[in-house]
Parts: C-alpha cells; sequence; structure tokens
C-alpha cells in the first residue's frame, strides 16, 4: 500500500510539473499583460515596473525562476490585483469561505441523495420512486444558479429565515449557497445508488441474506448499500473538486469572497500569478482527491485492493 | 416417520406482462425427518420455484400463491406475514444455492456472513458466535479456519466457497436443508467432495435435505426418495430405487434413457424430442404427451391422476389404468427394471 501511494505521488509530480508548465507558457502566448492596461504609464515607467516583477527577463529564465519558486511552496506575488501581495496568501484568505459551502453542500447532497437512491430502490415503482426520480432529473437539468435565485427569493426575501447575500453571519450566511450547491450531488447521488442498489437487490447474495432471515433494511443497509457505492464514489470525487472550483457562479450571487469569485477577477485584470496560482492549487486538490478515490475503492472492495503491498 | 413438511396441492403463478405463467400447478409431497428428497426435471420444469417457494424467496411483486399450503411445524408457510417468514429462515429452514461464485457477498468478510444468522436467531454474543462459526468452518472441511474467518469470498475457490455457504446454512441447526443445484456450478471432482460433504453433514446432524438437481447421477449418489417433475407437476415419486429401477411414467423413461452409463454401447445419446410446455398456456391433457410416443387419446384430454404403484411410489400416467394397453418401456429402461424385484421384467439375482 505505502509502495503504492509513493508510486502514485511520483506520477502526480509529474503531472503537476506537466501542469504548470502547460499553463504558464500559455499565459505567455495570450495577447496582453499584466500591465498593459495602466495605459498612462510612460515606456520608461512600464520599463521600471516589469523589471520589478521580473518580466523583462527572457522566457525560459521567468519559467525556471517559477519552477524553482513552485518547488519551494512559493507561488509567485501579484502583479496588479494586489500589487505585491503573496499569492499563497490571497488563495488561503479566500479558501474558508469556498471550503465551507462547498464541504457542506457535498455533505448534505450526497448523503440525502443517497438515501433518496436507496429508498427509490427497495420501494421501486412506488411514489417515492417517482418522486426521488423526478427530483433528480431536476436537480441534474437546472443549473445552480437558478436555484441560487429562487431560495434567495423564498427563504431570504420573502420568508427573512437567512441572510440574502454577504459573509457576515457565519453558517447562516453559508445555509443558502450550500443548498444551491448540494442540488447536483444529491441528484447525481440519487440517480447512481438507485440503478446501482436496484442491480445489487437482483444479485443472489442478497437472495442468500434473505435467505438467512435478514429483514429488508438489515438487506438494504448491511449488505446491499457497501456493493452499490463504488460507480457513485467514482463521480463524486470529481465532482467535489467540480463543486469547488465551479462555485463561481454561486460565489457572485451570495456575494461570498470565495476563491472561485477572486478567480474570475483574476483573470479579467489578466494577474498571471494568480492565475497561475489558482489553477496549481485546483489541479493539486483535483489530484490528491482522485489518489482519494482510488484508495476508498479499495477500502470499500475488497477485490480491488491496490497492488504494490501485500493484502 | 414424522412428517416434517407437507405441501399439499400448491399452486403458484407469475404475474408477468405477457400474462400468467403457471410456473407451479398443482404440487404434493412430504418431507421425512432426516430423509434426503431429490426434486429431478428439466429447466423449467418448476423445481426451483417450488424450493423457493418453500422459503417464499420469489418476487412478491409477480409470485403470487394461487392455491395450496405449504404446512411445517403447525403453520401454512404461505400465508405468514414477512416478519414471521424472516424468523423460519435460516433458522428453521435454510437454503444452499446454485452458484458459490455470487452467492456470497463480495464486500463482507466470511467470518461476518456466517455468523450473521447466528446472531440474528440465537441470543449469543459474538465472540460465541465466532466460535460457532469456527467449528461449522471445520465441520465443512476448511482448512485454518481461524484465519480464514477476515477474509472476503474472493480469496476462496469455488468449491470452498460453496463449503462456506453450506457452513451458513447450516449454523442454526434447521430443520430442512434446501439445496438448489448445489453442484451443477462445480467441477466434478469438487462436486464429488461436495455431495460426500452433505451425505456426511447430514448423518452427523439429523436434517431433512431437499435436494433440486438435474443431474440423474448425483441424485443415485445422494437421495433417498425421488420425485420427477414436469411442466410444474410432480408426475412420479418413489424411493431412489422405485425411480431408477422400476420407472413407469414416459418421462421418467425418457429422463433415464438420457443418461449416459459406462454399459451403454450405442454411440448416440438419447434425448427427449421437442421441448418442455409453455407455462403461459399450458396444454389441456398430460403436459408431457405431445413429447411422448406412449401418448394416448385421453393424454390429450385429460391429465392423468396417480396411480399406486406401492406404498411409495406413484405415478400419473393413463399407461397404469387397469384399461390401457400393455406398452414396452425404451430398451435401457427395460435393461434396468431386469434388475428391479417386483418389476415385471424381473430376472432375479442372475449374477
Amino acid at each position: 500500500m505505502a509502495r503504492y501511494i509513493g508510486k502514485r505521488m511520483f506520477y502526480m509530480l509529474i503531472t503537476l510539473i506537466l501542469i504548470a508548465t502547460f499553463t504558464f507558457f500559455l499565459m505567455k502566448i495570450l495577447p496582453g499583460s499584466p500591465i498593459a492596461s495602466a495605459d498612462r504609464l510612460s515606456p520608461e515607467q512600464r520599463a521600471i515596473v516589469e523589471a520589478s516583477y521580473g518580466l523583462d527577463r527572457p522566457l525560459p529564465v521567468q519559467y525556471f525562476d517559477y519552477m524553482f519558486g513552485l518547488v519551494q511552496g512559493d507561488l509567485g506575488v501579484s502583479i496588479n490585483q494586489f500589487k505585491g501581495a503573496p499569492v499563497t496568501d490571497i488563495i488561503l484568505n479566500r479558501i474558508g469561505p469556498s471550503a465551507q459551502i462547498g464541504f457542506q453542500g457535498m455533505l448534505f447532497g450526497t448523503i440525502i441523495g443517497i438515501l433518496f437512491g436507496m429508498i427509490a430502490a427497495v420501494k421501486q415503482n412506488s411514489w417515492i420512486d417517482y418522486t426521488s426520480t423526478t427530483v433528480a432529473i431536476i436537480g441534474i437539468s437546472i443549473p445552480s444558479f437558478v436555484f441560487a435565485s429562487l431560495l434567495q427569493y423564498w427563504l431570504a426575501v420573502e420568508w427573512q429565515l437567512f441572510p440574502v447575500a454577504f459573509w457576515k453571519d457565519g453558517f447562516m450566511s453559508s445555509v443558502l449557497p450550500s443548498l444551491a450547491l448540494a442540488m447536483f450531488p444529491l441528484a447525481t447521488a440519487a440517480r447512481f445508488i438507485r440503478s446501482e442498489m436496484i442491480e445489487v437487490l437482483g444479485s443472489d447474495y442478497i437472495t442468500l441474506a434473505k435467505a438467512k432471515g435478514a429483514s429488508g433494511s438489515e438487506i438494504a443497509f448491511k449488505h446491499a448499500f457497501r456493493n452499490a457505492l463504488i460507480p457513485l464514489i467514482t463521480v463524486l470525487g470529481p465532482m467535489a473538486v467540480s463543486i469547488l472550483t465551479g462555485s463561481l457562479v454561486v460565489e457572485q450571487i451570495f456575494a461570498i469572497p470565495g476563491i472561485g469569485e477572486q478567480f474570475v477577477t483574476s483573470i479579467i485584470v489578466q494577474d498571471f500569478s494568480i492565475i497561475m496560482g489558482t489553477t496549481m492549487f485546483f489541479s493539486i486538490f483535483l489530484i490528491l482527491v482522485i489518489l482519494l478515490v482510488d484508495i476508498l475503492y479499495g477500502v470499500i472492495d475488497p477485490r480491488i485492493r491496490l497492488s504494490g503491498g501485500k493484502n | 416417520m414424522e412428517k416434517i413438511l407437507q405441501i399439499k396441492d400448491l399452486e403458484l403463478s407469475f404475474n408477468t406482462f405477457g400474462g400468467e405463467v403457471k410456473a407451479i400447478r398443482g404440487v404434493n409431497f412430504d418431507l421425512y425427518k432426516g430423509e434426503t428428497l431429490a426434486i429431478v426435471g428439466e429447466s423449467g420444469s418448476g423445481k426451483s420455484v417450488t424450493s423457493k417457494s418453500i422459503m417464499r424467496l420469489l418476487p412478491e411483486s409477480s409470485a403470487e400463491f394461487k392455491n395450496g399450503e405449504i404446512l411445517f411445524g403447525g403453520k401454512d408457510l404461505t400465508k405468514l406475514s414477512d416478519k414471521e417468514m424472516q424468523k423460519i429462515r435460516g433458522k428453521e429452514i435454510s437454503m444452499i444455492f446454485q452458484d458459490p461464485m455470487t452467492s456470497l457477498n463480495p464486500t463482507m468478510p466470511i467470518g461476518k456472513q456466517i455468523t450473521e444468522p447466528l446472531l440474528k436467531h440465537q441470543k449469543i454474543s459474538k465472540p460465541e458466535a465466532r466460535k460457532v462459526a469456527i467449528d461449522l468452518l471445520r465441520l465443512v472441511g476448511m482448512p485454518k479456519p481461524e484465519l480464514r474467518m477476515k477474509q472476503y469470498p474472493h480469496q476462496f475457490s469455488g468449491g470452498q466457497r460453496q463449503r462456506i455457504v453450506i457452513a451458513i446454512s447450516l449454523a442454526c441447526n434447521p430443520q430442512i436443508l434446501i439445496a438448489d443445484e448445489p453442484t451443477t456450478a462445480l467441477d466434478v471432482t469438487i462436486q464429488a467432495q461436495i455431495l460426500e460433504l452433505m451425505k456426511d453433514l447430514q448423518k452427523k446432524i439429523d436434517t431433512s435435505i431437499i435436494f433440486i438437481t438435474h443431474d440423474l447421477g448425483v441424485v443415485a449418489n445422494v437421495a433417498d426418495r425421488v420425485a420427477v417433475m414436469y411442466g410444474g407437476k410432480i408426475v412420479e415419486i418413489g424411493t431412489v430405487d422405485e425411480i431408477f429401477y422400476n420407472p413407469q411414467h414416459p418421462y421418467t423413461w425418457g429422463l433415464l434413457s438420457s443418461m449416459p452409463s459406462l454399459d451403454t454401447d450405442e454411440s448416440k445419446l438419447y434425448t427427449i424430442p421437442g421441448t418442455p410446455p409453455d407455462l403461459l398456456d399450458p396444454p389441456k391433457g398430460d403436459a408431457f404427451a405431445l413429447r411422448s410416443e406412449y401418448a394416448m387419446k385421453i393424454d390429450m384430454e385429460m391429465d392423468a391422476p396417480f396411480f399406486k404403484i406401492s406404498d411409495t411410489h406413484k405415478a400419473a400416467t393413463w399407461l397404469l389404468h387397469p384399461d390401457a394397453p400393455q406398452v414396452e418401456p425404451p430398451l435401457s429402461v427395460i435393461e434396468r427394471m431386469k434388475k428391479f424385484p417386483g418389476s415385471r421384467y424381473y430376472e432375479g439375482s442372475a449374477n
């Protein structure tokens, strides 16, 4: 197991270097520069600013300089958005709210979705099944910003249960954005668990469990659930990442000072080092989640215990 | 002998999109304490459905009892609630399934799978259940049972898995063990081992066994009595010797003739012509009549009642009616009958 993880870490490092290189040169190829919009600068002033950020050096030098910093955990400094502030600090300041609503949304959505899916599978073709299927279709087909607006309108404006926007009331502020984000994982979990549970419930070992005298709920939770989980965690891992990165729309709607909102602004003003830093941050996150999912496979299903170690 | 299970006029149908499939059309038999009753028949004859209906393991949404009763311990199993059934399953009646590769939960250690019925039905602690489970594994011939309790099904071979399934089924000392083709999915050497094990265990624990199979070789090996099923009905029932050496129903003749044996020198193996009846629309008379060269006019009109041959042997064929013409069974069957005292071809113990 340790050997396997070590091997995976090595490949992860190579992946990250490739991503960093690719993003770096992509940024350089793009027209414009972080200081292009500062029209009032004279050519001399511009040269001074460029020199102060090292942008006047040859491209390979800039590249190796950046990569060297990256290896040491230094993502550089902001060029125009927060003039000179370290990118690491900017990301760390912004990650809190995003992580909180993303985590809450994922957790709530997945748990409720799994319950919906399980009940729908056990009571196949009942009204519960049809309701859960309808919820799943709605959750998948309607984008989160529509939910966000509806939640704002009803729960915040009409009934005034939660704040409409802004990140001022702690947990209360996080409820509506979390709910808006929860819809997609909820729908996905319900759909996957339902179809997988139906298949598992028809298998021979479920009949054997029944023949042992197990009750309906024992069969569903003790025997079927674990076997129905594999396809779900396959999609949940990357979804967790996309919820954190893709929450920028929801963050905009609720005016949450999160990393998604930050990312969009940086792209607009072409703050090269923040874009790079955020991209690297998301990449590391995604790669770690994929590793975690692969390890989880083995925990859930002993038949796919990972090679590289004994047992 | 004490009757432990009585099935009376059992009729069961599946409601499908195509209509009502009459899978069991009036089955009667008794199971005695300590005996092994084999139910034989080809695919679709209703043998598996009969066994699953005793355990009520058929899908509730489509399977429906139409008539009859399954009497066990003074209760009619067809009328019990699901809760009451759960107390019987795995405790009083347990079951072994056909395919050991798929009948164990792949994500649960086998120790947990064996202790599950113990913890469910008996008031014992986890460590005690573990001890019983280890003893059970030893009983079914699993080497190093303590070490194997934590392992998962994929770490065992097919034969070992069937031993585990047998251990699970025996956990609560059931009164009846239903074995639904327990050796069909295993290769021949393992088959023999599993059959030996089952015979051995039956001597030790005195359970009644219903053994479902389509393999007559297996039947000869394990059974005390045999019921031959065809088209959702039992067509002949008797002791092993009576069925093998004095068969009366043309279908039993066909089955025995299509069994390869070491002393037949014919190069071609006999097969019963035609296909099993469509139970969506069962034939009016004897279901086997259309495939039988011995069929008479009445077979097309009316199903035969049971005719008694001995106290233990009866068959549902009009050929046994006093007015029926004498017919010659197939040659291979006559050869068999020559060995059976009491049959009309008996030649004495010449060799």
